[in-house]
């Protein structure tokens, strides 16, 4: 376990404020799903799920061809696709297209994706203005800090601390009520949104029988983002693609549901390609980017791979008992909750902060709430066991750069090694010259056992070439 | 370029060819319950309701909106419905802007903006709204407040039945809208606040 994971978990342990601000914000929110998916408000609730989980997998399965199809059909509307393998090709799409369009202010709205790969502080090492326009995030963005939660970002902050970094940041008044300090982000941000030249988003899903990206969101930033800006960049991980438009009749019934307990989201974008002939407004330029960013490494495990099913719902963070205590900002990477503990652990190597699948009581109830049926438990205990591979590998590569360095030492050293070689003539089995094939029992160790096992081993000669040599 | 090298990565990592026919997509699920048109209406009024919106039934659209502009100023959208119910001629009311920068100097000035809706989703609340030369997207997001028009024929059960006549929205516009009540956050503290970047009031006015 790192000593900065330990370190976090018990800072926020061991404050009060905090924990009560965690443990009520997902409590609300556990409470508000309970009521929307009960059985009488929804009482297909198990079939959504069933469905859900059943297109996931069969578009993860089918990747490749949802992928072009999606791409064929957003082209055949006027948008178009880029592929990014990484932060730095995002970063530089973007900033190429920002220079060529002569783009100075970019407002993004809320992803999680572009958090992934710092696209804002990238952006704004290079001159660009990238303003976050959810209320959660613009507070972060202020602050400096990353998202907290995956559907509420700023969960970890009180209107006081809001106070402070808007009379800090914006140098407006003191203002402690939620509903004014919203007053105020509107009025800045609503001048960003119409002095941008680019707007970038994240997708909720890609539809590939429509070519249409799928956004939903409460605040209204998203709509505003892709549609006063003249370009609009969606930038969304390779997994968001499902099959049919008809398949929102499934997801987007689970999502609002999982997520914040609303039947629907307030705004749900359905956007497909740039504004047509005739339209007033909407974007004139229509970007998409897929991003893999380390999701192909996650392809070949046939269990492991249903991480990336996942719907960014924020569900299994509310109800995790270990998410409640320690919190967003433990985890070492930028999802959190149990969702993070599979997915970053898949991302960034295992060996990234190898404490991560551990730090699971396994209650199983992520598992029992995620709306797409990713069976996060076993996902963890897998992951588990290649922890304790990884280390094992890690032991055993200790062991040997052991042995090379004592090796390199007696190399170095002539008078050590001639001794060491009539010793070793002294004591090697004095078997007519063949090949040895076990060593005394002083030195008979796993390791030398398993060498000798698949190699051949000649006996040391009586003399050695330096002793012929003196004598010549 | 990274295209086909994640694109062939892909496909390693999932075990197919280029070119290679997908499986079977798990059958699309839509089910669409009988709900006749007063009932329909009812829970489409109760919903906005639930949701801090207001919704009324066999009010004339005119007269309403007349009353409500009263000392404001409103814009509405282009769509050939409103000009019907003779909301674009009242006074006080700016239509027939074409113009993407002047449209968008309207609605930001604006204390409400007047739109019909597609369809409307009863089961939810929800209004649907497609972009097109008629009906912009800034008309029901830029001023504070959102008046909207829809025809009680308009009123479907559920995301079932619009996916069911849309099977693909964006084969008639760019952009679908579902609405779902007034824009809102509880960003800060869990608090609910009505009005962030969209308007904080909605009227679904049902004809």
């Amino acid at each position: 376990m790192s000593v900065e994971f330990t370190q976090k978990i018990h800072d926020t342990l061991a404050d009060p404020a905090l924990q009560l601000a965690i443990y009520t914000a997902t409590g609300r929110l556990v409470e508000k799903r309970k009521e929307s998916i009960a059985p009488d408000a929804l009482p297909d609730y198990q079939e959504l799920r069933s469905q859900a989980n059943a297109i996931k997998k069969h578009s993860i399965e089918n990747l490749d061809y949802y992928l072009e199809e999606f791409q064929r059909n957003l082209e055949a509307r006027g948008g178009k696709v880029v592929y990014c393998k990484d932060s730095t090709e995002v970063s530089d799409f973007v900033l190429s297209l920002a220079r060529e369009r002569g783009a100075r202010l970019i407002v993004k709205s809320k992803s999680m994706t572009t958090e992934e790969v710092d696209l804002n502080e990238r952006l704004e090492h290079h001159g660009l203005e990238s303003v976050e326009t959810d209320l959660g995030e613009y507070i972060l963005q202020l602050a400096h800090e990353r998202p907290y939660h995956i559907v509420a970002p700023a969960l970890h902050k009180t209107r006081y601390d809001v106070a402070r970094i808007f009379t800090e940041r914006l140098h407006v008044p003191d203002e402690n009520v939620p509903e004014k300090q919203t007053a105020i982000a509107r009025a800045v941000l609503r001048e960003k949104f119409l002095s941008a030249e680019i707007g970038i988003s994240g997708a909720n899903f890609l539809v590939a029988d429509s070519g249409a990206v799928v956004l939903v969101e409460n605040e209204g930033n998203a709509r505003l983002t892709t549609s006063a800006p003249k370009v609009h960049i969606s930038i969304a991980g390779i997994e968001k693609v499902i099959p049919r438009a008809q398949d929102l009749a499934t997801f987007l019934k689970l999502l609002a549901r999982s997520a914040t307990g609303q039947l629907l989201s307030v705004y749900t974008s359905f956007l497909s390609g740039p504004k047509r002939a005739g339209e007033i407004d909407g974007p004139e330029e229509f970007w998409v980017v897929l991003l893999d960013n380390g999701r192909t490494k996650l392809l070949p495990d046939r269990s492991k791979r249903q991480s990336l099913y996942c719907i960014r719902c924020g569900a299994c963070l509310n109800t995790c008992p270990v998410y409640r205590k320690i919190g967003g900002h433990s985890f070492p990477w930028v999802y959190s909750g149990p969702i993070g503990a599979i997915i970053t652990p898949q991302f960034m190597g295992v060996m990234h902060e190898p404490a991560l699948p551990f730090a699971s009581s396994l209650c199983g109830a992520c598992g029992e709430v995620c709306p797409v049926k990713i069976d996060i438990p076993k996902v963890l205990l897998e992951l588990r066991s290649d922890v304790k591979k990884a280390e094992t590998r890690e032991k055993l590569n200790r062991l040997e750069k052991l042995a090379f360095r004592a090796f390199a030492w007696l190399m170095t050293h002539p008078r050590v090694y001639e001794l060491a070689g009539r010793m070793a003539a002294a004591m090697a089995p004095s078997d007519d010259g063949r090949w040895i094939r076990s060593v005394p029992l002083a030195m008979n160790l796993p390791p030398v056992r398993a060498w000798l096992s698949c190699r051949d081993l000649p006996p040391p000669p009586a003399k050695s070439f330096r002793e012929m040599w003196r004598r010549r | 370029m990274s295209r086909d090298n994640i694109l062939h990565r892909v496909r390693t990592g999932i075990g197919r060819s280029a070119g290679q026919a997908p499986a079977d997509p798990p059958p699309v699920r839509i089910r669409i319950p009988e709900v006749d048109l007063e009932a329909r209406i009812g829970s489409m009024i109760a919903r906005v309701e639930a949701l801090a919106g207001k919704a009324l039934r066999d009010a004339d659209p005119r007269a309403y909106v007349a009353a409500a502009i009263e000392g404001k100023t409103a814009v509405a959208s282009n769509a050939p419905y409103l000009e019907e119910c003779g909301i674009t001629s009242l006074p006080g009311v700016r239509s027939g802007i074409t113009d993407s920068v002047e449209l968008r100097e309207a609605c930001a000035s604006a204390d409400i903006g007047i739109t019909s809706a597609d369809y409307a989703l009863a089961d939810t609340g929800t209004l649907v709204m497609l972009s097109t030369p008629h009906e912009a997207r800034l008309v029901s997001l830029l001023p504070p407040a959102h008046i909207a028009v829809v025809p009680r024929g308009r009123i479907l059960t559920s995301l079932d039945e619009l996916f069911s006549i849309l099977p693909d929205p964006g084969a008639v516009a760019s952009s679908m809208v579902l609405i779902t009540g007034p824009s809102r956050t509880a960003d800060i503290e869990q608090i609910l606040v009505r009005g962030v970047h969209g308007p904080g009031q909605i009227t679904v006015l049902i004809v």
